[in-house]
């Protein structure tokens, strides 16, 4: 035991290499470095991929080793894009309001300019008053620090009732989804505080560097969202490498036979739902700016369920299966939407991927979960030569409710 | 003899017409002659009334010729007729007194009258008295809807000159009841008005409340010294009170000039910009103005020159309050009346409530059934044999479209409702069937698994049907006898629709409860649900026993489609729209029993109703508060739903 986490894991150090080796070639072929190669806007794909990807390794973790189904967690990415958009909406009509007053006669007070500041914000919405939530909006430190706090204390407290209520499976699934519904559609509302329907606009304009051109903040935020990423993954790695995770993963197999062993079940579920919930809500925050708008559709049960979706084409119960999940699906499935697909024509009826694409998505999901449950991750085994026992398609353990052979690793 | 050769002379002088075409009506006419044809609607209030109060039979004729436009005048002499249009020049005119023909006209001869709309609408007035009297019923109710829609004193009279006759007794019913209404506005006497308004204080009619509250609303006036006589005060206010903020008090002294202006913040902004001088302003540089200090000692230094009007201090506020007394003020001139109004009201407040409530309530029971409707095969499903069908919800949408396919191929209502519903049965039930033996029995371990499989297909079929059938809603005409409302007052009533889903809802909970307990099928499905090995020992043959079930659960899904269909209107989104509340319905009232069922969709029903009716014009904030609360009792209180199997059939 006295290996270091990463000996134990070369996987890890495969990984953070190729992640670095991916981010130095994008970076040196992109417009801020003086190539043609890969466009700005294609940089900000890649950058918001990389976002999907370290959500989804927070998905991989609650669900493929702590067996957590939480159809939640993209609210949570929506709460830190959210906490990081209210500063960047604040600050950059900060400078708006500050520029635009100006040019009148006398100098501006304190309270005009923020009652500028609210009157532009909250305009679309029919009002002009700041709500409490927005108190701390001109602090950057503070709005920070709300991007892993806000989503870690929704998590912490609706954790912390479900668990020791002791819902599991389905039903807590069931309850996340509504949990993610409720709260889409609280921000759905005008008077919530967060503009309603409209949501946070222009995130992708940082205030105060109105001169630096798009290309250099887009490079910015990929190597931001790349470092996140890499750190998240290695974070999520060594939790699950030691006695932690052989309990989360014995949680996932038997919750009662660990109860019945003596360990906190509760806590531990607590824990990891938690810190995967502040690992969304910085992967959030990342990403909204680079997408520069967001509103409660976002957030709406729908995405936790893609999330899901994600990790498992990916194959759960490995980090990079996650990752290669949420790249690999979020990326084909823009360039199907994106209409960049050639139609295929079956001479009766052109099959158009913009229309059939989400078809397509549904079906291979199906086939995934019934003949591949290892997922793409299940590839690289081929090549490792892991194998699965050999006991002719039987659970691996007394209940029916065990893995099943076809799941195990050795 | 004498006399009558005077008055012969008389006439032909002032006429100049001819004397044998003169009747009484043209006579009329002719004395309001030049108010017709100037047709100013300040001013041909006296020529209408001419002709209205003639009594003449033609009179009624004459105001509509003169409304459509068709009265013209004949230049040479003046006199007036009502013009038929035989080509585009020439017009046929015809004698208002006599009826018969005059002869055919050159149009350059004749001018037309044209009334603009205002003295159609006066004129309108005016018809309606004789409209009231038609033989006609329907055009009598016309005349009655034409009272509602703008009443007037002068109908007053008409209207109840016309109640006598009235032969047919809705209309009468009808006319007693507006006579009363405009009693209440607009009665001669105190004891009448007050009299109207007892009798119609029993009422719930919206439109008695509209004629009561204009004599309810007061006004806030302040005065200088004491209240002067002969006003109708409400009560006295002192500011401050929650009735009347100190802000409130001032500003209304203000509009009634009582007192200065106040100087708000932007109005010292403006006043320092506009006596900005030399980069300063009072004396402090326009750079140092970005403060309220700043700009106070500004002002103030600009106000003592007298530049700008002085800042109103919170003692001169204080001390005009004071100098001032503050009251309600009703609109309506006499007391006794507005008494009896306030009273009325208050006791149709009372009944309104008592109304709202019962509403409400069926509301919330057509809701509850509807949600038990969209829940009740997914008790099946997943309430019985555990299997999360995330596609569900698209199952009722399947059925929703089958009765829209259905439809473009039977055209009569009532015999498409009949072929769909089991047509939509059919083809649920197959696609449930298929998607069992595809998909789900490869699952039945793995709940997790099978959430996210279905979810696969449900995405998957949603866009099938948005490529197939488009995404704008398609119809799903209910028959005619399903229109309209069960009416039982003016404030309980209850669509027909919603009464036959209510009635499908019972239905669908007896055709459950007898095949779960009364059939062989339902016999063997619970008996595979307990323990699976122990039924198949027993020769019950589980996988036909599941694939059944899941079958006749999606098949109910379909019907429910249906119904939810003639409901609601047909989109892809249909069943995504029922599913995170079916699935809430089944949770929360206990899985596998279907009594938990209908429990749970009758609390979250009536939830939702009792929400909305706090906060009725925000329904996404009561659905937001309905699932939180939901989650916070589901998790706090019965985590294993409010009817909870016990014993055996718990399970794990």
């Amino acid at each position: 035991m006295s290996q270091s986490v990463l000996a134990r894991n070369p996987s890890v150090l495969v990984f953070l290499a190729i992640l670095g080796l991916f981010t130095l070639g994008v970076t040196l072929m992109s417009e801020w470095a003086g190539s043609e190669v890969v466009s700005t806007s294609f940089v900000k794909t890649l950058g918001k991929t990389l976002c999907l990807a370290l959500v989804a390794v927070a998905m991989d973790l609650v669900w493929g080793y702590a067996g957590i189904l939480s159809l939640g967690h993209f609210a949570f990415f929506g709460l830190g894009g959210y906490m990081i958009g209210m500063w960047l909406m604040y600050e950059r009509t900060h400078g708006i309001v500050v520029s635009s007053l100006a040019e009148a006669p006398i100098p501006p007070t304190e309270a005009e300019i923020v009652g500028a500041i609210g009157n532009q914000i909250f305009g679309v919405v029919g009002s002009r008053e700041f709500p409490a939530i927005w108190a701390f909006a001109d602090s950057l430190a503070l709005q920070l620090l709300f991007v892993v706090l806000v989503p870690g204390l929704l998590a912490l407290a609706f954790g912390w009732l479900a668990f020791r209520s002791r819902v599991t499976g389905v039903y807590l699934s069931i309850l996340t989804q509504a949990m993610t519904l409720a709260l889409a559609l609280y921000l759905f509302q005008n008077d919530s505080g967060l503009r309603g329907n409209n949501g946070l606009s222009g995130l992708q304009n940082l205030p105060g560097l109105d001169h630096v051109p798009q290309s250099s903040v887009s490079i910015w935020f990929f190597w931001a969202s790349a470092g996140a990423l890499a750190l998240g993954y290695a974070l999520s790695a060594w939790i699950v490498s030691g006695k932690f995770g052989s309990v989360i993963r014995g949680i996932r197999d038997n919750e009662s036979r660990v109860r019945f062993l003596g360990y906190p079940v509760e806590a531990y579920k607590l824990f990891v739902f938690t810190v995967t919930a502040m690992i969304a809500g910085i992967a959030g925050a990342l990403y909204y700016p680079q997408a520069g708008i967001i509103n409660p559709a976002e957030i709406a049960p729908i995405a936790s369920i893609y999330l899901a979706v994600w990790v498992a084409i990916g194959g759960r119960g490995r980090l990079y299966g996650a990752v290669i999940g949420a790249a690999f699906v979020s990326l084909v499935s823009s360039w199907f939407t994106g209409g960049q697909a050639p139609d295929v024509n079956l001479g009766f009826y052109t099959i158009k991927w913009v229309d059939w694409w989400l078809v397509l998505l549904g079906l291979s999901f199906v086939a995934v979960t019934l003949l591949a449950p290892k997922g793409i991750g299940g590839l690289v085994d081929l090549w490792t030569g892991r194998q699965a026992p050999d006991r002719h398609g039987a659970d691996l353990g007394p209940d029916a409710g065990s893995l099943r052979e076809a799941e195990a690793e050795r | 003899m004498k006399p009558i050769i005077l008055a012969v002379h008389v006439l032909i002088v002032s006429t100049v017409a001819t004397l044998a075409e003169t009747g009484p009506i043209q006579a009329i006419l002719q004395e309001h002659g030049d108010l017709i044809v100037k047709s100013s609607r300040k001013t041909i209030g006296p020529a209408i009334e001419a002709v209205a109060t003639s009594g003449l039979p033609e009179a009624q004729s004459v105001l509509q010729a003169w409304q459509v436009k068709s009265i013209w005048m004949r230049k040479s002499d003046g006199l007036f007729f009502l013009g038929e249009r035989i080509d585009s020049r020439t017009y046929r005119l015809i004698d208002f007194d006599t009826g018969g023909t005059v002869g055919e006209f050159p149009k350059r001869e004749l001018k037309n009258i044209k009334p603009n709309s205002g003295i159609r609408a006066l004129i309108g007035t005016a018809l309606v008295q004789f409209q009231l009297l038609d033989p006609d019923p329907d055009r009598r109710r016309e005349a009655l809807d034409a009272i509602e829609r703008s009443p007037d004193a002068s109908l007053l009279a008409p209207l109840r000159n016309s109640i006598e006759g009235e032969s047919d007794a809705g209309v009468r019913a009808r006319k007693m009841r507006i006579e009363r209404l405009l009693t209440i506005a607009h009665g001669t006497g105190v004891d009448e008005r007050v009299a109207a308004i007892e009798e119609m204080s029993t009422d719930l009619g919206v439109d008695v409340r509209a004629t009561l509250n204009p004599l309810t609303r007061t006004e806030v006036k302040a005065f200088a010294g004491e209240i002067p006589d002969g006003l109708n005060v409400a009560r006295r206010l002192s500011p401050g009170s929650d009735d009347l903020p100190r802000e409130e008090a001032y500003a209304l002294l203000v509009a009634t000039g009582l007192a200065p202006a106040t100087v708000g913040r932007d109005a010292v902004r403006e006043a320092l910009i506009a006596n900005l001088q030399d980069d300063a302003a009072g004396g402090v540089q326009a750079g140092e103005l970005g403060a309220d200090e700043a700009r106070m000692r500004a002002y103030g230094v600009l106000a003592r020159a007298g530049a700008v009007p002085p800042l109103v201090t919170e003692a001169e506020i204080d001390a005009a309050l004071d100098a001032h007394v503050f009251a309600a003020v009703y609109a309506e001139a006499s007391p006794a009346v507005a008494a009896a109004a306030e009273s009325a009201l208050a006791r149709i407040a009372n009944r309104v409530g008592l109304s709202q409530g019962a509403d409400l309530a069926l509301d919330a029971l057509s809701l509850a059934s509807i949600y038990f409707l969209a829940a009740i095969g997914l008790a099946i499903t997943f309430g019985v044999m555990g299997v999360i069908n995330m596609a569900h919800g698209e199952f009722i949408m399947m059925g929703a479209y089958t009765g829209y396919v259905v439809q473009q191929f039977v055209p009569h209502h009532t015999v498409s409702i009949l072929v769909a519903a089991p047509l939509a049965f059919a083809v649920t039930f197959g696609a449930g069937v298929a998607m069992e033996r595809l998909v789900i029995r490869w699952l039945y371990n793995r709940p997790l698994e099978t959430l996210l499989a279905t979810f696969g297909i449900s995405i998957a079929l949603q866009q099938l049907a948005k490529n197939i059938f488009g995404t704008q809603a398609r119809p799903l005409t209910s028959p005619g006898w399903l229109d309209g409302a069960w009416v039982i007052n003016d404030v309980i009533s209850i669509s027909h629709i919603r009464i036959a889903i209510f009635v499908l809802a019972l239905v669908f909970l007896g055709i459950f409860l007898f095949i779960m307990h009364r059939t062989r099928l339902g016999l063997e499905t619970r008996a595979v649900t307990q323990n699976r090995r122990m039924a198949a020992a027993m020769g019950i043959n589980p996988d036909r026993v599941n694939m059944l079930t899941f079958g006749l659960g999606s098949g109910i899904a379909g019907i429910a489609g249906v119904a939810i269909g003639l409901y609601a209107k047909v989109t892809s989104d249909l069943g995504a729209d029922y599913i995170v509340q079916s699935f809430m319905t089944v949770v929360v009232g206990g899985v596998g029993n279907i009594w938990g069922t209908l429990l749970g969709a009758t609390g979250i029903g009536f939830l939702q109703k009792g929400i909305e009716w706090f906060n009725p014009s925000n329904t996404l904030a009561a659905q937001t508060y309905m699932i939180i609360f939901i989650i916070v009792v589901f998790i706090q209180l019965r985590p294993q739903g409010l009817i909870a199997l016990k014993g055996r059939a718990a399970g794990n």
